[in-house]
Protein backbone atom coordinates (compact mmCIF):
# COMPACT_ATOMS: atom_id res chain seq x y z
CA UNK A 1 0.00 0.00 0.00
CA UNK A 2 1.31 3.88 -0.75
CA UNK A 3 -0.42 4.58 2.64
CA UNK A 4 3.00 5.90 3.99
CA UNK A 5 2.54 7.82 7.37
CA UNK A 6 4.88 10.62 7.16
CA UNK A 7 5.93 12.07 10.31
CA UNK A 8 4.82 15.14 11.43
CA UNK A 9 8.48 16.73 11.46
CA UNK A 10 8.87 16.64 7.69
CA UNK A 11 5.38 18.40 7.39
CA UNK A 12 6.31 21.51 9.32
CA UNK A 13 9.73 21.36 8.21
CA UNK A 14 8.18 21.32 4.73
CA UNK A 15 6.18 24.05 5.71
CA UNK A 16 8.98 26.40 7.43
CA UNK A 17 10.72 26.11 3.89
CA UNK A 18 7.51 27.68 1.89
CA UNK A 19 7.36 30.28 4.09
CA UNK A 20 11.20 30.96 3.96
CA UNK A 21 10.51 31.00 0.12
CA UNK A 22 7.46 33.43 0.17
CA UNK A 23 9.55 36.07 1.81
CA UNK A 24 12.53 35.39 -0.36
CA UNK A 25 10.70 35.98 -3.10
CA UNK A 26 9.06 39.11 -1.89
CA UNK A 27 12.36 40.39 -0.92
CA UNK A 28 14.23 39.81 -4.21
CA UNK A 29 11.07 41.63 -5.61
CA UNK A 30 12.58 45.25 -4.10
CA UNK A 31 16.10 44.21 -5.53
CA UNK A 32 17.17 45.59 -8.96
CA UNK A 33 18.14 42.44 -11.29
CA UNK A 34 17.06 43.37 -14.26
CA UNK A 35 15.41 40.30 -16.27
CA UNK A 36 16.68 38.04 -13.84
CA UNK A 37 13.87 39.60 -11.06
CA UNK A 38 11.63 37.35 -13.48
CA UNK A 39 14.04 34.47 -13.79
CA UNK A 40 14.31 34.15 -10.01
CA UNK A 41 10.95 34.37 -9.20
CA UNK A 42 9.59 31.86 -11.49
CA UNK A 43 12.44 29.31 -9.94
CA UNK A 44 11.44 29.65 -6.29
CA UNK A 45 7.93 29.29 -7.54
CA UNK A 46 8.75 26.23 -9.41
CA UNK A 47 11.06 24.96 -6.34
CA UNK A 48 7.74 26.05 -4.12
CA UNK A 49 5.55 23.74 -6.63
CA UNK A 50 8.04 20.70 -6.17
CA UNK A 51 7.88 20.81 -1.92
CA UNK A 52 4.51 20.96 -2.22
CA UNK A 53 4.21 17.85 -4.44
CA UNK A 54 6.71 15.79 -3.34
CA UNK A 55 5.80 16.22 0.32
CA UNK A 56 2.22 17.75 1.37
CA UNK A 57 0.78 15.74 -2.60
CA UNK A 58 2.87 12.23 -1.58
CA UNK A 59 4.16 12.29 -5.16
CA UNK A 60 7.52 11.07 -3.31
CA UNK A 61 5.77 7.54 -2.46
CA UNK A 62 3.08 7.22 -5.25
CA UNK A 63 3.03 4.79 -8.19
CA UNK A 64 5.17 5.17 -11.24
CA UNK A 65 1.50 5.07 -13.31
CA UNK A 66 0.89 8.37 -11.30
CA UNK A 67 4.28 10.35 -11.57
CA UNK A 68 4.23 9.86 -15.91
CA UNK A 69 0.40 11.52 -15.46
CA UNK A 70 1.55 14.23 -14.11
CA UNK A 71 4.61 14.40 -16.07
CA UNK A 72 2.62 14.15 -19.55
CA UNK A 73 0.44 17.25 -18.17
CA UNK A 74 3.33 19.19 -18.25
CA UNK A 75 4.30 18.40 -20.90
CA UNK A 76 1.69 19.44 -22.65
CA UNK A 77 1.19 22.49 -20.69
CA UNK A 78 5.25 23.16 -22.05
CA UNK A 79 4.01 22.25 -25.59
CA UNK A 80 1.12 25.04 -25.59
CA UNK A 81 3.47 27.74 -23.98
CA UNK A 82 6.56 26.58 -26.17
CA UNK A 83 5.07 26.74 -29.43
CA UNK A 84 2.50 29.43 -28.85
CA UNK A 85 5.45 31.68 -27.75
CA UNK A 86 7.58 30.66 -31.12
CA UNK A 87 5.13 31.58 -33.42
CA UNK A 88 4.81 35.41 -31.88
CA UNK A 89 8.10 35.54 -31.13
CA UNK A 90 8.99 34.32 -34.82
CA UNK A 91 6.93 36.37 -36.71
CA UNK A 92 8.88 39.51 -37.20
CA UNK A 93 11.65 37.34 -38.86
CA UNK A 94 10.60 37.04 -42.16
CA UNK A 95 9.00 40.01 -43.42
CA UNK A 96 5.76 39.50 -45.54
CA UNK A 97 5.92 40.15 -49.68
CA UNK A 98 5.20 42.92 -50.76
CA UNK A 99 2.63 41.47 -52.64
CA UNK A 100 0.81 40.30 -49.64
CA UNK A 101 0.00 43.79 -48.26
CA UNK A 102 -3.65 45.05 -48.04
CA UNK A 103 -2.45 48.26 -48.85
CA UNK A 104 -1.01 47.76 -51.86
CA UNK A 105 -2.32 48.50 -54.86
CA UNK A 106 -3.84 46.11 -56.83
CA UNK A 107 -2.01 44.16 -59.81
CA UNK A 108 -4.62 42.83 -61.76
CA UNK A 109 -7.51 44.79 -63.30
CA UNK B 1 -29.37 -14.55 0.69
CA UNK B 2 -28.58 -13.51 4.68
CA UNK B 3 -25.07 -14.32 4.21
CA UNK B 4 -24.42 -12.04 0.60
CA UNK B 5 -25.91 -9.49 2.84
CA UNK B 6 -23.97 -9.58 5.67
CA UNK B 7 -21.13 -9.93 3.42
CA UNK B 8 -22.39 -6.59 1.55
CA UNK B 9 -22.79 -5.28 5.15
CA UNK B 10 -18.58 -5.88 6.30
CA UNK B 11 -17.50 -4.68 2.75
CA UNK B 12 -19.90 -1.68 3.21
CA UNK B 13 -17.73 -0.96 6.94
CA UNK B 14 -14.50 -1.19 5.83
CA UNK B 15 -15.36 1.00 2.57
CA UNK B 16 -14.23 -1.11 -0.25
CA UNK B 17 -16.14 -1.11 -3.23
CA UNK B 18 -16.90 -4.01 -4.84
CA UNK B 19 -15.35 -3.47 -8.27
CA UNK B 20 -11.67 -3.41 -6.46
CA UNK B 21 -9.90 -6.63 -5.09
CA UNK B 22 -8.31 -4.73 -1.79
CA UNK B 23 -8.04 -1.34 -0.60
CA UNK B 24 -4.57 -0.80 -1.83
CA UNK B 25 -6.03 -1.30 -5.59
CA UNK B 26 -9.12 0.98 -4.50
CA UNK B 27 -6.54 3.43 -2.89
CA UNK B 28 -4.64 3.38 -6.13
CA UNK B 29 -7.65 3.84 -8.32
CA UNK B 30 -8.59 6.64 -6.28
CA UNK B 31 -5.30 8.50 -6.28
CA UNK B 32 -4.83 8.08 -10.06
CA UNK B 33 -8.40 9.43 -10.91
CA UNK B 34 -8.29 12.74 -8.80
CA UNK B 35 -4.61 13.01 -10.62
CA UNK B 36 -5.89 12.75 -14.44
CA UNK B 37 -8.19 15.46 -13.18
CA UNK B 38 -5.60 17.90 -11.92
CA UNK B 39 -3.78 17.23 -14.93
CA UNK B 40 -7.12 18.68 -17.15
CA UNK B 41 -6.88 21.24 -14.72
CA UNK B 42 -3.40 22.42 -15.19
CA UNK B 43 -4.55 22.71 -18.92
CA UNK B 44 -7.41 24.62 -18.06
CA UNK B 45 -5.16 27.08 -16.25
CA UNK B 46 -2.53 26.60 -18.60
CA UNK B 47 -4.47 28.53 -21.49
CA UNK B 48 -5.03 31.73 -19.33
CA UNK B 49 -1.26 31.29 -18.48
CA UNK B 50 0.09 31.13 -22.25
CA UNK B 51 -2.24 34.03 -22.89
CA UNK B 52 -0.76 36.04 -20.28
CA UNK B 53 2.93 34.87 -20.97
CA UNK B 54 2.56 36.02 -24.87
CA UNK B 55 0.59 39.69 -23.98
CA UNK B 56 2.88 40.47 -21.01
CA UNK B 57 5.77 39.91 -23.46
CA UNK B 58 4.18 42.10 -25.88
CA UNK B 59 3.21 44.68 -23.21
CA UNK B 60 5.06 44.54 -20.60
CA UNK B 61 5.08 48.14 -19.63
CA UNK B 62 1.60 47.97 -19.07
CA UNK B 63 1.58 44.69 -17.40
CA UNK B 64 4.49 46.41 -14.73
CA UNK B 65 2.46 49.54 -13.92
CA UNK B 66 -0.99 47.77 -13.25
CA UNK B 67 1.47 45.06 -11.01
CA UNK B 68 2.72 48.01 -9.07
CA UNK B 69 -1.16 48.94 -8.06
CA UNK B 70 -1.22 45.68 -6.38
CA UNK B 71 -0.91 45.60 -2.67
CA UNK B 72 2.57 42.92 -2.61
CA UNK B 73 2.18 42.71 1.52
CA UNK B 74 -1.33 41.31 0.80
CA UNK B 75 -0.22 38.76 -1.87
CA UNK B 76 2.67 38.13 0.15
CA UNK B 77 0.17 37.59 3.54
CA UNK B 78 -2.06 36.00 1.33
CA UNK B 79 0.30 33.24 -0.02
CA UNK B 80 1.72 32.83 3.70
CA UNK B 81 -2.50 31.88 4.77
CA UNK B 82 -2.68 29.09 1.65
CA UNK B 83 0.32 27.61 2.80
CA UNK B 84 -0.71 27.28 6.56
CA UNK B 85 -4.51 25.66 4.91
CA UNK B 86 -2.04 23.35 2.79
CA UNK B 87 -0.19 22.12 5.64
CA UNK B 88 -3.22 21.82 7.97
CA UNK B 89 -4.95 19.84 4.77
CA UNK B 90 -1.58 17.69 4.72
CA UNK B 91 -2.23 17.28 8.87
CA UNK B 92 -5.79 16.34 8.33
CA UNK B 93 -5.15 13.39 5.60
CA UNK B 94 -2.18 12.12 8.58
CA UNK B 95 -4.68 12.27 11.18
CA UNK B 96 -7.43 10.64 8.95
CA UNK B 97 -4.25 7.82 8.36
CA UNK B 98 -3.62 7.32 12.21
CA UNK B 99 -6.87 7.28 13.01
CA UNK B 100 -7.29 10.18 15.14
CA UNK B 101 -10.47 11.63 14.67
CA UNK B 102 -10.59 14.22 16.82
CA UNK B 103 -8.10 15.40 15.21
CA UNK B 104 -9.31 15.35 11.41
CA UNK B 105 -12.26 17.16 12.20
CA UNK B 106 -10.25 19.88 14.34
CA UNK B 107 -7.65 20.10 10.71
CA UNK B 108 -9.95 19.99 8.52
CA UNK B 109 -12.22 22.97 10.42
CA UNK B 110 -9.05 24.81 10.18
CA UNK B 111 -7.77 24.38 6.85
CA UNK B 112 -11.48 25.84 6.55
CA UNK B 113 -10.82 29.02 8.32
CA UNK B 114 -7.33 29.45 6.50
CA UNK B 115 -8.95 29.37 3.35
CA UNK B 116 -11.67 31.69 4.34
CA UNK B 117 -9.30 34.09 5.66
CA UNK B 118 -7.96 33.88 2.16
CA UNK B 119 -11.09 34.89 0.58
CA UNK B 120 -11.43 37.57 2.62
CA UNK B 121 -8.49 39.36 1.72
CA UNK B 122 -9.02 38.29 -1.73
CA UNK B 123 -12.63 39.90 -1.58
CA UNK B 124 -10.83 43.39 0.28
CA UNK B 125 -8.20 43.45 -2.57
CA UNK B 126 -11.36 43.29 -5.38
CA UNK B 127 -13.32 46.15 -2.92
CA UNK B 128 -9.62 48.03 -3.32
CA UNK B 129 -9.83 47.62 -7.55
CA UNK B 130 -13.36 49.77 -7.10
CA UNK B 131 -12.10 52.19 -4.71
CA UNK B 132 -9.42 52.98 -7.28
CA UNK B 133 -11.33 52.76 -10.72
CA UNK B 134 -9.69 49.26 -11.98
CA UNK B 135 -11.76 46.85 -12.60
CA UNK B 136 -11.72 46.62 -16.91
CA UNK B 137 -15.49 47.42 -18.28
CA UNK B 138 -17.14 47.56 -15.17
CA UNK B 139 -15.37 50.52 -13.77
CA UNK B 140 -12.57 51.93 -15.32
CA UNK B 141 -11.55 55.26 -14.79
CA UNK B 142 -7.85 55.35 -13.23
CA UNK B 143 -6.89 59.07 -12.04
CA UNK B 144 -4.40 60.70 -9.79
CA UNK B 145 -1.62 58.57 -8.76
CA UNK B 146 -2.72 55.23 -10.46
CA UNK B 147 -3.31 56.88 -13.22
CA UNK B 148 0.25 58.24 -13.21
CA UNK B 149 1.80 54.66 -12.81
CA UNK B 150 -0.83 53.10 -15.58
CA UNK B 151 0.11 55.85 -18.24
CA UNK B 152 3.23 54.70 -19.25
CA UNK B 153 2.53 51.45 -20.63
CA UNK B 154 -0.83 52.53 -22.69
CA UNK B 155 -4.41 52.37 -20.77
CA UNK B 156 -5.93 50.09 -22.80
CA UNK B 157 -3.35 47.78 -22.53
CA UNK B 158 -3.02 48.40 -18.40
CA UNK B 159 -6.90 47.23 -18.84
CA UNK B 160 -5.59 44.56 -20.80
CA UNK B 161 -3.80 43.30 -17.62
CA UNK B 162 -6.57 43.76 -15.03
CA UNK B 163 -8.58 41.82 -17.11
CA UNK B 164 -6.36 39.24 -16.41
CA UNK B 165 -6.13 39.79 -12.83
CA UNK B 166 -9.49 38.79 -12.22
CA UNK B 167 -9.98 35.95 -14.69
CA UNK B 168 -7.06 34.23 -13.04
CA UNK B 169 -7.51 35.35 -9.16
CA UNK B 170 -11.08 34.63 -10.20
CA UNK B 171 -10.75 31.21 -11.57
CA UNK B 172 -8.45 30.44 -8.13
CA UNK B 173 -11.02 32.05 -5.80
CA UNK B 174 -13.62 29.66 -7.52
CA UNK B 175 -11.69 26.88 -7.00
CA UNK B 176 -10.65 28.09 -3.21
CA UNK B 177 -15.14 28.23 -2.79
CA UNK B 178 -15.67 24.50 -4.20
CA UNK B 179 -12.51 23.52 -1.90
CA UNK B 180 -14.09 25.37 1.25
CA UNK B 181 -17.55 22.78 0.20
CA UNK B 182 -15.74 19.68 -0.23
CA UNK B 183 -14.04 20.21 3.12
CA UNK B 184 -17.66 21.47 4.82
CA UNK B 185 -18.77 17.69 3.20
CA UNK B 186 -15.74 15.86 4.96
CA UNK B 187 -16.15 17.54 8.08
CA UNK B 188 -19.46 16.02 8.55
CA UNK B 189 -18.94 12.59 6.87
CA UNK B 190 -15.26 12.47 9.14
CA UNK B 191 -17.90 13.62 12.86
CA UNK B 192 -19.78 10.58 11.64
CA UNK B 193 -17.13 8.93 12.00
CA UNK B 194 -16.68 7.68 8.10
CA UNK B 195 -12.88 7.83 7.68
CA UNK B 196 -11.02 4.89 9.40
CA UNK B 197 -7.29 4.38 8.84
CA UNK B 198 -7.83 1.47 6.36
CA UNK B 199 -10.23 4.11 4.39
CA UNK B 200 -9.56 7.84 4.09
CA UNK B 201 -9.86 8.21 -0.13
CA UNK B 202 -12.06 11.21 0.03
CA UNK B 203 -9.63 12.96 2.59
CA UNK B 204 -6.46 12.04 0.09
CA UNK B 205 -8.37 13.41 -3.01
CA UNK B 206 -10.00 16.54 -1.69
CA UNK B 207 -6.29 17.05 -0.01
CA UNK B 208 -4.99 16.89 -3.40
CA UNK B 209 -6.87 18.99 -5.02
CA UNK B 210 -6.93 21.56 -2.15
CA UNK B 211 -2.80 21.51 -2.91
CA UNK B 212 -3.35 21.60 -6.38
CA UNK B 213 -4.81 25.40 -5.80
CA UNK B 214 -2.47 25.91 -3.50
CA UNK B 215 0.07 25.78 -6.50
CA UNK B 216 -1.43 27.87 -9.10
CA UNK B 217 -1.68 30.43 -5.95
CA UNK B 218 1.59 29.70 -6.29
CA UNK B 219 2.61 30.88 -9.17
CA UNK B 220 -0.08 33.69 -9.35
CA UNK B 221 1.45 35.50 -6.46
CA UNK B 222 4.89 35.96 -8.44
CA UNK B 223 3.35 36.30 -12.08
CA UNK B 224 0.62 38.93 -10.80
CA UNK B 225 2.13 40.81 -8.33
CA UNK B 226 6.20 41.03 -8.62
CA UNK B 227 6.45 42.01 -12.21
CA UNK B 228 9.32 43.69 -12.84
CA UNK B 229 10.51 44.26 -9.50
CA UNK B 230 9.21 47.15 -7.08
CA UNK B 231 12.91 49.26 -6.39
Amino acid sequence: MSQRIVPLKTYVLVFVSLIGLTLLTTGVAFLDLGPFNTVVALVIAFCKMLLVILFFMHLRHSSGLTRIVLLAGFFWLALLVTLTMTDYRTRTWTPAPDSWSTTAPPTHP
Amino acid sequence: MPDAHAEHAQTESSGLAHQFEDLAQQHDADTLGIWIFLVTEIMFFGGLFAAYAILRWLYFAAFEGGSHILDIRLGAINTVVLLGSSLTMALSVRSAQIGNRRALVLFLILTMILGGAFLGVKAYEYRQKFVEHVVPSLDWAPEGEVLARLAPGGLNHAQLYFFFYFAMTGLHALHMIIGMGLLLWLVLRARKGDFTPRYFAPVEVVGLYWHFVDIVWIFLFPLLYLIGGRY
